[in-house]
């Protein structure tokens, strides 16, 4: 049989060989003093190579270990699992169309039925199989570019990404969806936020919390939520749509720039930072909730800036934090840092000169706040006016993640120090809040 | 009575299911307690089947999600975390708890499994936030002794309690998630019951083994048993929720007669040649008939823009409306099952008409638009089209089963005995791996620390009740089945008050203040130990016990010391008491003149009627007759 699919390993792996049997077979395992039958179990990969999992009649999974005085015998040949899709619904084409990039992660899964894990969705069909609502919200076409937990997802998948939004938007249509895992998905959505400008329809990025194996999920509500916004949404920017609440009622559009997850494992975990969410959908309605925002359609012609530089680090301040990091980033030839210092943007003294060395180097220095609530304002003490002394530039009340990521995305667009600067200090897609308001607060 | 079911072909499994009162919930760390009072947060959520391992769908979740229900969740801080809220991963299994389970299946005999695996069973009507029941067995193959019968435990699980529902309306249910998550130990016998008796012999013998480990939490709703009933040619059915252990051999009974009576009615479709191919959704709108109808239910339904719509059943004249037990018709079972399908809130049929308004003229009309013969039945709804149709549907489908079968279906259990359609019963493919907890190894030293300390048995326990209490047979029979069993030495040793008293009390008192609707659960262990110490010092009498108990049910934060004055049950000093009695002999002249000595019987029962509770009985019956002494010389 197939062990290496199975996750069954060594021994065990032979004398299952040996009975000749595979998952999903009945097999009967003798030992001293018992005999236990059941359907033959894949092993997941934490799970030790000293015991075979079966599934009793009951419906209950065990774990019977095996000793050198164990038999297993093939019984019988148990129901073969197989995925039976629910029949397809209509499909009516005078819905607007959307594209759903996917990049992985659990919201473009679904149930393994093997192993009860989850893996990609691959097809439109698959994801009308599960989420039949779509069908009736617009006319899903499905472009599969990668299937990454999105902590592995690089700079490289951005340009991607971006490069493949583009081709779909250039064919014409009524939005994207970008369906990522929710780890690093407030990177990409700031990455996506400066590569792709003057928009002509939304590109919603979508994630979940919950796994799709579960009743409970929060995958299917935010992906409807998603593809009805790309469909109908009068904003044309780059959103992150989740839940914006524990209660499964209204979906949160966040703006691309200004949104972090912010929570390990709650359905609400993203949250807009400095700013308000740009909108919310409640009952299928969308109801904007920031007074500017760029409108669909305002521009007909996409342009795509897709390239990153790699060579550009987020330092976090702490105390007693080693200068030499910076020494090395700099004989690295790193051609950016930006710092997450203390409070209104301050870091140690004892790292000002290795900051000086660097800035020497040519290296472009942005200071933002660990903080991340508020913004940054140093010239109040003499430790902030030094910084700006020494050529560190004060980036507001930008997120760290996102002044990252622009930086990386500035020094894919321009080697010239003095116009990154400039840039870095520019508002290009709503990284910077121009008031701070009453009731922005954690 | 054995042999009438043996007849008849019983078989009945029991699955025992009892609340642990371990510190903690079972996936974390929250106390297992409920709350009373506003929640602090509420949030909804709906949930969607997903496929199961062998790639299948539940028809009857399918089903429930199109229903589109919104579930709405209570919790307060307390007794929920982020876990019960699935908004956080579960932590890992409870170590206490898992221990009680391994200690109870080591008293049952069973095989331990060597490596646990959590599973997720689907449970999809909102009474888990995830949509699923995490459960996972730990132990197979025990047995129970009873009386020298042995009945095999096929398996003893691990699993969380669900959420309690508080209310249900249309299309939204409330449930309050404080309970979810108390660990239950499930305990499942073999379908291998062949009576009624034995199957309330086999839920008893379970209950003391579980109450054995001095872990079992106790109080209405901390022990649960479904019971799976088949007979011959009937079918499997599982009745769910049942609270009362004595209600267990009438369900059975009134089961077995449910499901003989539905077989009864099949022979007589057959005799009636009554076809399945006759059946057909051919739903008719009569509401032109009810245009002036006297029935309430169908004006309001039609002022409401609803309609009437019918179907023809053939062949079915008299067999709707054939009782099968008490409460129990083919007529109402349909009603349930229109009420599961359809949402409606009933529906009429012709065995039951003329009533509710509806005239004979009506009916007649009715019959001959759906060209009804005089042996068919019709059955109708008053509802909008899609509701209905869904009704009438399921009352069909019903109907072509009542052809064939008994169908196998959940049913949920009432306080008398007889139950109701809950849904239809879940597939086999309803379980798949929790994978985000871990499988993980039972050590055998830890098997065999477990091993060490095992409860004595029941059987062991009376005979040291009788040793080392002295108590008689019967009442250690008791004390052990109570679910007092814990707290019984406790007590005795606490108070210094007679085991005999503290025995009486906690089982034949508590019992028959129950029979009288004293809300007994509601008494804390607390309240109990802080009576029988007062007892003990001198500062309340044992005849006021029962008393006491009733006002302490109906006082949940107060002690012994208020009822005291609440009742004005303060003992009467030796003083007080001599001039109570004084003065009752005063009042009584003419009898003690009359019978002298042989009197004091009397105004015994006299002062004590008067003084009950406030004193000792012995101390009276001194006082009486030393009293007459000094009268009579």
């Amino acid at each position: 049989m197939s062990t290496a699919f199975s996750g069954y390993k060594r021994r065990v792996a032979r004398i299952l060989e040996k009975a000749g049997a595979e998952i999903g077979d009945v097999i009967q395992i003798t030992r001293e003093n018992d005999v236990i039958e059941g359907i033959l179990i894949p092993r997941s990969g934490s799970n030790d190579a000293k015991h075979v999992t079966v599934k009793l009649s009951n419906g209950y999974n065990i774990g019977v270990r095996i000793t050198p005085k164990t038999k297993i015998k093939k019984v019988g040949t148990g129901p073969k699992p197989a995925f039976t899709r629910p029949p397809l619904p209509k499909q009516s084409m005078d819905l607007p169309k959307v594209v759903i990039v996917s990049t992985g992660g659990t919201i473009s899964s679904r149930v393994d039925y093997r192993t009860g894990g989850v893996r990609p969705a691959l097809t439109a069909n698959d994801l009308y199989s599960v989420v039949p609502e779509l069908s009736e919200i617009a006319v899903v076409d499905t472009d599969v570019i990668s299937n990454l937990f999105s902590e592995n997802v690089t700079v490289k998948h951005w340009r991607k990404m971006a490069a493949v939004i583009a081709k779909h938007i250039k064919k014409g249509l009524a939005g994207i969806v970008v369906a990522h895992g929710t780890d690093t998905m407030g990177y990409s959505a700031a990455a996506l936020s400066f590569a792709l400008q003057n928009l002509p329809v939304p590109v919603i990025v979508v994630g979940s919390q919950r796994s799709a194996d579960r009743p409970s999920s929060d995958a299917a509500t935010n992906l409807i939520g998603a593809v009805r916004a790309a469909a109908y949404a009068p904003f044309a920017e780059v959103a992150v749509a989740m839940h914006e609440t524990a209660s499964d009622e209204t979906i949160i559009f966040h703006r691309g720039t200004k949104t972090r997850k912010c929570h390990t494992s709650r359905r609400d975990a993203f949250r807009s930072i400095n700013t308000s969410p740009l909108a919310r959908m409640k009952n299928g309605q969308i109801e904007m909730l920031l007074e500017s925002y760029r409108k669909r359609g305002a521009y007909s012609k996409l342009i795509l800036k897709p390239n990153f530089n790699e060579k550009v680090a987020l330092i976090k301040f702490h105390p007693s934090i080693d200068p030499n990091i910076i020494e090395w980033y700099v004989s690295e030839s790193y051609k950016g840092i930006i710092l997450e210092g203390t409070g209104l943007g301050h870091v140690g003294r004892y790292c000002f000169s290795k900051i000086r060395d660097a800035i020497k180097n040519s290296i472009v220095v942005g200071m933002t706040s660990q903080c991340l609530w508020g913004r940054i304002s140093m010239n109040v003490y003499n430790q902030g006016r030094d910084l700006l002394a020494l050529g560190v530039i004060p980036l507001d009340d930008m997120l760290p993640e996102t002044a990252l990521v622009k930086l990386m995305w500035i020094l894919g667009q321009t080697d010239d120090v003095e116009e990154a600067k400039s840039l870095l200090s520019m508002n290009l897609a709503d990284e910077f809040s121009r008031r701070t308001r009453i009731g922005e607060t954690a | 009575m054995t042999s009438i079911y043996s007849e008849i072909g019983l078989k009945a499994g029991l699955e025992v299911h009892q609340q642990l009162d371990s510190r903690t919930k079972l996936f974390c760390r929250c106390r297992s307690k409920l709350f009373s009072g506003d929640p602090i947060i509420t949030f909804m959520r709906q949930l969607r089947p997903t496929q199961s391992e062998l790639g299948q769908v539940d028809p009857a979740a399918l089903f429930e999600f199109r229903k589109g229900v919104r579930i709405i969740y209570e919790a307060n801080d307390e007794s929920s975390c982020l876990v019960e809220m699935d908004e956080e991963p579960p932590h890992p299994l409870n170590r206490e708890a898992t221990e009680i389970a391994l200690t109870v299946a080591l008293m049952m005999k069973a095989k331990l499994v060597d490596e646990l695996h959590i599973m997720r069973k689907a449970v999809l009507d909102g009474s888990n936030t995830t949509g699923f029941q995490r459960t996972c067995v730990v132990a197979t193959d025990g047995e129970i002794d009873l009386k020298g019968k042995i009945v095999p435990i096929q398996h003893i699980s691990l699993e969380e309690d669900a959420a309690r529902k508080m209310e249900e309306a249309d299309s939204i249910v409330r449930y309050r998630i404080d309970r979810l998550g108390i660990p239950l130990l499930e305990v499942a016998t073999a379908p291998v019951i062949h009576s009624p008796q034995e199957a309330q012999e086999t839920a008893l013998a379970i209950g003391q083994v579980l109450r054995a480990t001095g872990k079992a939490k106790r109080g209405l709703g901390t022990i649960r048993q479904d019971i799976n009933i088949s007979i011959r040619d009937g079918a499997l059915v599982e009745i769910k929720g049942v609270q009362e252990l004595e209600l267990v051999s009438k369900i059975i009974e009134l089961e077995a007669q449910r499901q003989l009576g539905l077989l009864e009615i099949r022979e007589e479709l057959e005799r009636r040649r009554a076809k399945e191919k006759d059946f057909k959704d051919d739903f008719r709108d009569v509401s032109a008939i009810f245009q002036h109808t006297e029935c309430k239910i169908i004006r309001e339904a039609l002022d409401q823009d609803k309609r009437v719509f019918a179907v023809r059943l053939p062949k079915f004249a008299d067999l709707l409306g054939r009782e099968l037990v008490s409460r129990t018709r083919l007529g109402s079972e349909m009603a349930d099952i229109a009420h599961f399908w359809g949402r409606v809130g009933g529906l009429f049929h012709t065995d039951e008409l003329p009533a509710y308004g509806i005239t004979n003229e009506e009916i007649n009309k009715i019959r001959q638009h759906l060209e009804a013969e005089s042996l068919d039945a019709i059955v109708f709804v008053a509802d909008n089209l899609r509701n209905a149709k869904d009704a009438l549907k399921a009352v069909i489908r019903r109907a072509r089963e009542a052809l064939k079968t008994v169908p196998e279906e959940t049913r949920g259990a009432r306080v008398d005995g007889t139950t109701r359609y809950l849904r239809p019963r879940p597939g086999a493919a309803r379980m798949y791996p929790e994978t985000d907890v871990p499988s993980f190894r039972l050590s055998a030293d830890r098997v065999e620390k477990l091993s060490g300390c095992i409860p004595e048995l029941p059987k062991v326990r009376i005979s040291r009740l009788v040793e080392d209490y002295g108590l008689n047979t019967k009442l250690a029979k008791q004390m052990v089945d109570s679910e007092y069993a814990s707290l019984f030495p406790m007590i005795v040793k606490e108070s210094a008050v007679s085991a005999t008293v503290v025995a009486v009390a906690l089982t034949e008192t508590i019992k028959a203040l129950k029979r009288d609707g004293v809300d007994v659960e509601r008494i804390s262990d607390t309240q109990l130990r802080d009576l029988f110490i007062l007892i003990g010092s001198g500062r309340l009498a044992k005849e006021a016990i029962p008393e006491v108990l009733t006002w302490l049910a109906e006082h949940e934060d107060d002690e012994g010391e208020e009822a005291i004055e609440a009742l004005g049950l303060a003992m009467l000093s030796r003083k007080e008491l001599e001039i109570a009695v004084e003065e009752i002999v005063r009042e009584n002249t003419k009898l003690v003149e009359d019978r002298r000595m042989g009197a004091a019987g009397i105004l015994m029962g006299l002062a004590m009627k008067r003084l009950r509770g406030r004193v000792e009985a012995k101390q009276v019956g001194e006082l009486v007759k030393k009293q007459l002494k000094k009268l009579v010389g």
